[in-house]
C-alpha cells in the first residue's frame, strides 16, 4: 500500500530529454516505476530508455493512458510546464524543478485549487513507495519497505534519515518531500491524513525547517492522530533574519525559528529528535 | 535580492507613485552641490538594512554647507556592518501624518496580501507586533489581481478623505510587485504632506528565483555570497571555524546543527545545491578555505540528483593546494565510485552527517 503511488501508477515524465530528466528516467525505471512515456516539446517522436518521447502532455496520455507526472523542465518553464499537466487532468503531479519564482508559485497553486490535481513539490524529491513506485530522485539502494511513513520539507535531509531507518531495520511505507519553497502544492497535513489512512503505515517521522509556519499548523492534525508521530527540525544554528538557501528558510517578524518550532512542538506534547539517530531511538521506543 | 532606496524610488517614479525629488550623490561635495537646488533637504544613507534613522544613517539639512557636512559623516560609517557608500539627497517634505503600505507573500494563502496602517513610520514593527488590528490585511488572489474594492476597502483603512488619492497609490504599487517579482514592496513612510500623499521611504525585495527575468544591474562586492550566488550555490557567512559544503538546504542546517550539538561553531553555511558538479565543488572548496578562520572543513554530500564521482574529481582537483584538513562524508548516487577515487588520498571517511560532524569538530579542536 503507501499513499499516493503503487505499482499501476502510469508515470510521464516531463523534461525527460534534458540531462537530469534522461538520467533519473533510468533510475526510476530501475527501481520498477512504470514509466510509460516522456514530454519535451520539439523532441516528439524518439525515445528515452526505451520510452517514447511526445511534444505535449495531451498527446502522452491519448497514447499511454498516463495517470501521474514528474517534471524535471528548467525553472523557467516548470509553471507552465505544471500548468500543462493541470489542464490534461494529470492526476498526480511531482515537481523537482528548483528556483521556480514564486509568483508563477501563486498563480499555479490558486489555479490547482479548480482542478482535481495535486501537486507535489516544487523542489522537492518527489515521492518513493518502496518496492512499488518511485516518482523522484531519491537514491534507490536507500529504501526498505515497511511501516514508517516519512514526510519532509527537506531533500538531502530526507535521504539520511530514510537511510539511517533502512539501515536499523525500519522500513518505509511511503518517504515524501513536499519541498523546500515557501509556496508550494501538498502541505504536512496533506500527507499526514493520507499517512492517518494508510493501514501500512504504523508511524509518521516528520523533518521540518526554519522558516514560516507550516510545522505549526501540522500540530492540531497531529494531536487528533491515532498513529505516533516523531518530528525532527534543521536550523538551531541559524541566525535571524538569513536565508539559508531554501527560499522557505526565511524567518521573519520573530515567526519561524527552529526553536519556535520545537517548542510549539513539545508544548503539543509531539516527540521531537535532536538529531537522525535520535530519531531512530524515539521510534524504537514506541514500537 | 534588496534594492536601495534610490532603485526602489526609480521604479516607483516610473509607476507614477509621488517621491519627492532626489539626486544619489557618493561624495560630499556632490551633496552640496544637490542640496543647493532644493530648499531643505535630507540626506539619507542608501544601506540594504533597516533601522538606519535610529542609527544616524539619516539627516535634515537647511544649507548646502550643512548638507554637506552631514553626508561627509554619513559616508563615514557603517550601519549593521554596511558600509555607507551612496547617499540619497532628497526635498525635505514635512510630514503631517506618516501611515504604512506593504504589499508581501502570504505562504499560508499561497498569495499576495496588502498590508495598510493609519500609524505608519518606525514604531510599524511593534504595531504588527503589540496591536495588529491596527493593519488592515487585505489577500490578493494571484489570478485575478487586485480589485477596485479592495483598493478602496484599504484606502479608507488609512484615510477615507483621501481616499482616490490613496486607492491610485495601492493600485500602482500592486503593478509594482507583480511587475517586479517582488517579495516585498512597502512604503513606510506613505506621508500626507500638504502637497498631497507622497512616499518617503521605498523598500522592495526582489524573488531570486526570478531574476532571469527582471532586468537588475549587479552590483560587485566580491563577497563570498556573490561569489557562491554566481556559481549557482549559496553561502552564508557566520562566526565561527569549521567551513562547511553541503548540498541540499536542510542536510545543511542540520550538519550545522550537529556541529554545534558537538562542540563546534560553524564558520559558514553552503549550499552546492542538487546537481553540483566538479567545478562548483572545486569553487565552494575555495571560497569556504579562503575565510582565515577555517581550521577543518566538513564536505557532507548525499547525492540525489549530485553525483558523489563529480563531488570526488572537484575535491581531487583542488588537493594539491589545499591546506585545512578535510571530513568527507559521501552517499547516494555514485558513490562506490566516489568513495574509490578519494580512497588512495588518506582523507577522513565518515558514513553519516553525525559521524562527520563529530569528526570535523575533534580535527578543528585537537585539544577537546
Amino acid at each position: 500500500m503507501g499513499i499516493l503511488i503503487n505499482k499501476d501508477s502510469r508515470v510521464l515524465v516531463q523534461g525527460i530529454t534534458g540531462k537530469e530528466g534522461a538520467f533519473h528516467t533510468k533510475q526510476m525505471i530501475d527501481f520498477g516505476t512504470n514509466i510509460v512515456g516522456g514530454v519535451t516539446p520539439g523532441k516528439g517522436g524518439i525515445e528515452v530508455q526505451n520510452r517514447p518521447v511526445f511534444d505535449s502532455v495531451k498527446e502522452a496520455m491519448d497514447e499511454t493512458g498516463a495517470n501521474a507526472s514528474v517534471i524535471f523542465v528548467p525553472p523557467q518553464y516548470a509553471a507552465d510546464a505544471i500548468f500543462e499537466a493541470i489542464n490534461s487532468r494529470i492526476e498526480l503531479i511531482v515537481c523537482i524543478t528548483e528556483g521556480i519564482p514564486v509568483h508563477d508559485m501563486m498563480r499555479v497553486c490558486a489555479y490547482l485549487k479548480t482542478s482535481s490535481s495535486r501537486l507535489l513539490g516544487p523542489n522537492c524529491p518527489g515521492i518513493t513507495n518502496p518496492g512499488s513506485s518511485k516518482l523522484g530522485i531519491m537514491p534507490n539502494p536507500i529504501h526498505r519497505p515497511g511501516n514508517i511513513g516519512v514526510v519532509s520539507r527537506s531533500g538531502t535531509l530526507t535521504y539520511e534519515i530514510v537511510d539511517m531507518l533502512t539501515k536499523n531495520g525500519l522500513g518505509q511505507s511511503t518517504s515524501v518531500g513536499i519541498g523546500g519553497d515557501p509556496v508550494n502544492g501538498t502541505s504536512f497535513v496533506d500527507i499526514l491524513e493520507l499517512f492517518e489512512d494508510d493501514p501500512e503505515t504504523h508511524a509518521v517521522v516528520l523533518v521540518g525547517e526554519i522558516g514560516g509556519t507550516a510545522e505549526e499548523e501540522s500540530i492540531d492534525f497531529i494531536k487528533q492522530m491515532s498513529k505516533p508521530v516523531i518530528s525532527y527540525i534543521v536550523g538551531i544554528f541559524a541566525p535571524p533574519g538569513k536565508t539559508m538557501g531554501h527560499a522557505g528558510a526565511i524567518i521573519s517578524m520573530g515567526v519561524g525559528t527552529a526553536l519556535e518550532k520545537i517548542q510549539a512542538f513539545e508544548k503539543a506534547g509531539i516527540t521531537v529528535a535532536e538529531s537522525p539517530s535520535g530519531i531512530v531511538r524515539s521510534l524504537k521506543s514506541i514500537l | 535580492m534588496k534594492l536601495y532606496e534610490y532603485a526602489a524610488k526609480e521604479i516607483f517614479s516610473k509607476y507614477d507613485i509621488p517621491i519627492p525629488g532626489s539626486s544619489l550623490v557618493s561624495d560630499a561635495d556632490g551633496a552640496r552641490e544637490a542640496a543647493r537646488k532644493m530648499k531643505e533637504v535630507v540626506i539619507k544613507a542608501q544601506v540594504l538594512t533597516g533601522g538606519r534613522g535610529k542609527a544616524g544613517g539619516i539627516a535634515k539639512a537647511s544649507s548646502p554647507e550643512v548638507a554637506k557636512i552631514n553626508a561627509k559623516r554619513i559616508l563615514g560609517v557603517s550601519i549593521k556592518g554596511f558600509p555607507v557608500k551612496k547617499v540619497l539627497i532628497e526635498e525635505y517634505r514635512e510630514p503631517l501624518k506618516e501611515m504604512y503600505l506593504g504589499i508581501t507573500i502570504d505562504r499560508k494563502k499561497k498569495c499576495p496580501v496588502i498590508m495598510a496602517s493609519p500609524h505608519g513610520g518606525m514604531d510599524i514593527e511593534d504595531i504588527a507586533r503589540n496591536s495588529p488590528e491596527k493593519i488592515t490585511v487585505v489577500p490578493i488572489h494571484p489570478l485575478t489581481g487586485i480589485h477596485e474594492y479592495q483598493a478602496r476597502m484599504l484606502a479608507n483603512s488609512l484615510d477615507r478623505n483621501k481616499a482616490p488619492e490613496l486607492i491610485d497609490i495601492i493600485k500602482k504599487l500592486y503593478g509594482v510587485f507583480t511587475d517586479y517579482d517582488c517579495q516585498l514592496a512597502e512604503i513606510n513612510p506613505l506621508a500626507q504632506t500638504i502637497d498631497g500623499i507622497i512616499a518617503l521611504d521605498a523598500k522592495m525585495v526582489i524573488d531570486d528565483n526570478a531574476l532571469f527575468r527582471q532586468d537588475f544591474p549587479e552590483e560587485e562586492n566580491g563577497s563570498p555570497e556573490e561569489t557562491a550566488r554566481k556559481n549557482g550555490m549559496s553561502y552564508v557567512g557566520l562566526d565561527g571555524d569549521i567551513g562547511c559544503i553541503v548540498n541540499g538546504a536542510g542536510l545543511a542546517m542540520a550538519t550545522l546543527d550537529m556541529i554545534k550539538h558537538y562542540g563546534g561553531e560553524p564558520a559558514n553555511f553552503m549550499d552546492v545545491r542538487a546537481g553540483a558538479n566538479a567545478q562548483q565543488i572545486k569553487t565552494a572548496l575555495q571560497i569556504v578555505s579562503s575565510n582565515s578562520n577555517v581550521k577543518a572543513i566538513i564536505i557532507n554530500i548525499f547525492g540525489g540528483l549530485t553525483k558523489c564521482d563529480e563531488v570526488a574529481s572537484g575535491i581531487i582537483d583542488i588537493l594539491p593546494e589545499l591546506e585545512i584538513p578535510l571530513v568527507i562524508r559521501l552517499s547516494g548516487t555514485n558513490e562506490i565510485e566516489g568513495r574509490a577515487m578519494l580512497g588512495k588520498y588518506g582523507i577522513h571517511m565518515a558514513a553519516s552527517t553525525e559521524e562527520a560532524a563529530k569528526g570535523v569538530v575533534e580535527l578543528g579542536h585537537p585539544d577537546k
